[in-house]
């Protein structure tokens, strides 16, 4: 992937992050997520419908990098079934751990596909899955109960 | 100056975060040493010449220590792994039992972690009050507005004598006088102050003191415990077994020994005391008055500089240490020490374990740079470089 473009979405979606509004709503799901090491801290927000991610927000401070990795996930979740959610999260958990992944289904989250290169970041694009990921296992436990 | 005595810089990095921990002279690396090559025995055993050596060497320190602070006993000197284990150990081993539930501990919300959460801790357990002494517009203590809050109730008044954010230095001495006139027992966390200014114990009449070794050229895991001796008699060991018990039988009585050994139970670092000799000997050959007058000039510099940028925000436009804080407007501070990193700058970012700071500066989080004496102007001036260019930190801070 062309740097200059890498870069340029990467600092897009953390100058201009999209869905970045607290959330009051009762319905909406509330998961925060941190990095123990560092100061990352963000909260997100699922509103879920018939097994539909209907919306999702996010508010908090973080990095470049984990702020636009929380801009670009949500993106792509939004409007995706609980299963397919974790599907494309446990995608762009492997392209972030070097194992085999389908690229065709990342979409804009392919801009990380180097940040193995730098240890102390990968954590930084992996935050926002981290909480998401749990949520949407435990309705999915909840589903199958 | 002297930068030639410390291994560390013999390579290519610029170190700007002594608040943190600073880099130790060669001195006391060989002191390490010394000890596990030369006289490798436990202390206080004595029976045979190398164990005898331990000893002297280890009591050795703690001579050294007393001096360094103007003690008036060497009893009053206890060694603990640092300065948190130290606060821990008076607020956990002298004030749970002297405190009742309603008294009173003034703190302010510019303190460090080991400074609060042992005192929000006994607030928990026992019902005592923690409150804050408000700070002024430059985030200062002043007696007049200490004067404001204090009430019958205030016990204990516990700060930091130099903030590791602000870097404000507080009027310890005259706190002190209008604390003891109250019956109001003073705390002070010299943990930044101890490698940077002058520390007198006695003309500051302060009651505990507590610091780490590795934030002024010494080893980790050493720290200093200091108190008036009549105070630290009634300090309760929170750590029992060898080395402080005279004697103990079958029916479970145990008899301690006197100050200073019934404080420092089982094993302690005994390279790191040692070690610790020559990192006060090493600061003493340059001179606290120099190494503080230096810092302020080098810091003075360096905000003269940051003022300049406009997309800088400083937090500490004033202070009497080596530590600025500050943010680059729209950047999050971690993605700037990132950056920094790439040029070999060592810088931290964050809210450095003064978390509820927040409240009073109005931001969670900063860039800060610490200075020590091995620090130069061309490093702040390569700093500021760097920091110049807002395109060029977006191009390369990812």
């Amino acid at each position: 992937m062309d740097e200059n473009l890498r870069r340029e979405i990467i600092l897009d979606h953390y100058q201009n992050p999209k869905n970045r509004e607290t959330v009051t709503d009762e319905k909406y799901i509330k998961v925060n997520s941190n990095n123990e090491s560092c100061i990352d801290n963000i909260n997100i927000y699922i509103l879920v419908e018939d097994g539909i991610l209907k919306d999702i927000k996010f508010d908090g401070e973080a990095c470049a990098i984990s702020t636009s990795s929380t801009s670009i996930m949500i993106k792509n979740l939004i409007g995706k079934t609980i299963d397919d959610a974790i599907k494309y999260i446990n995608n762009f958990e492997a392209m972030v751990d070097e194992k085999e992944y389908d690229e065709a289904l990342l979409k804009e989250g392919i801009v990380y596909n180097e940040i193995y290169k730098q240890n102390n970041r990968k954590n930084c694009a992996l935050l926002p899955y981290k909480g998401i990921k749990n949520v949407l296992n435990g309705l999915k436990n909840q589903k199958n109960a | 100056m002297n930068r030639e005595d410390f291994p560390m810089l013999e390579q290519d990095i610029i170190y700007l975060d002594n608040g943190a921990t600073t880099l130790k002279p060669k001195s006391v690396i060989d002191k390490t040493v010394e000890y596990y090559e030369k006289y490798s025995a436990n202390a206080h055993r004595g029976d045979y010449d190398i164990s005898y050596k331990v000893d002297q060497e280890y009591e050795n320190t703690r001579s050294l220590v007393k001096d360094y602070i103007h003690a008036k006993y060497l009893e009053e000197i206890i060694f603990t792994s640092g300065a948190t284990e130290s606060l821990n150990l008076i607020v956990r081993g002298f004030f749970t039992n002297l405190l009742e539930a309603g008294d009173e501990v003034l703190i302010t919300q510019s303190e460090h972690a080991a400074n609060v959460i042992p005192w929000f801790h006994l607030a928990n357990t026992n019902g005592i009050c923690v409150n804050y002494i408000p700070l002024d517009d430059n985030h200062y203590v002043t007696l007049e507005n200490l004067k404001k809050v204090i009430t019958p109730k205030t016990k204990v008044i516990s700060l930091a004598h130099i903030t590791n954010v602000i870097g404000d230095i507080r009027p310890v001495k005259e706190i002190a006088e209008f604390a003891h006139q109250n019956n109001i027992f003073v705390v002070i966390d010299a943990a930044q102050s101890i490698g940077h200014i002058p520390t007198d114990v006695q003309d500051l009449d302060v009651d505990f003191l507590t610091f780490s070794a590795h934030k002024m050229c010494g080893p980790t895991g050493v720290g200093v415990l200091y108190g008036k001796k009549e105070l630290l008699e009634h300090v309760e060991p929170l750590i029992l077994g060898g080395g402080m018990n005279e004697s103990f039988d079958n029916e479970h009585e145990v008899y301690f020994k006197d100050l200073p050994t019934r404080l420092e139970a089982g094993t302690p670092n005994i390279a790191g005391v040692i070690a610790f000799s020559e990192a006060i000997k090493y600061i003493n050959s340059i001179g606290l008055d120099k190494i503080s007058e230096y810092e302020k000039k080098l810091r003075k510099y360096l905000v003269d500089k940051l003022i300049d940028i406009p997309y800088i925000d400083l937090i500490n436009i004033e202070s009497d240490s080596g530590i600025v804080a500050f943010n680059v407007a729209g950047i999050f501070s971690q993605d700037i020490a990132y950056y920094l990193n790439k040029y070999n700058i060592c810088v931290r970012a964050g809210n450095h374990c003064a978390k509820i700071l927040k409240n009073e500066v109005g931001v969670n989080n900063t860039l800060r740079v610490s200075v020590y004496f091995y620090n130069t102007y061309e490093e702040m001036d390569m700093l500021v470089e760097l920091l110049s260019d807002r395109d060029k930190i977006l191009k390369e801070m990812l």
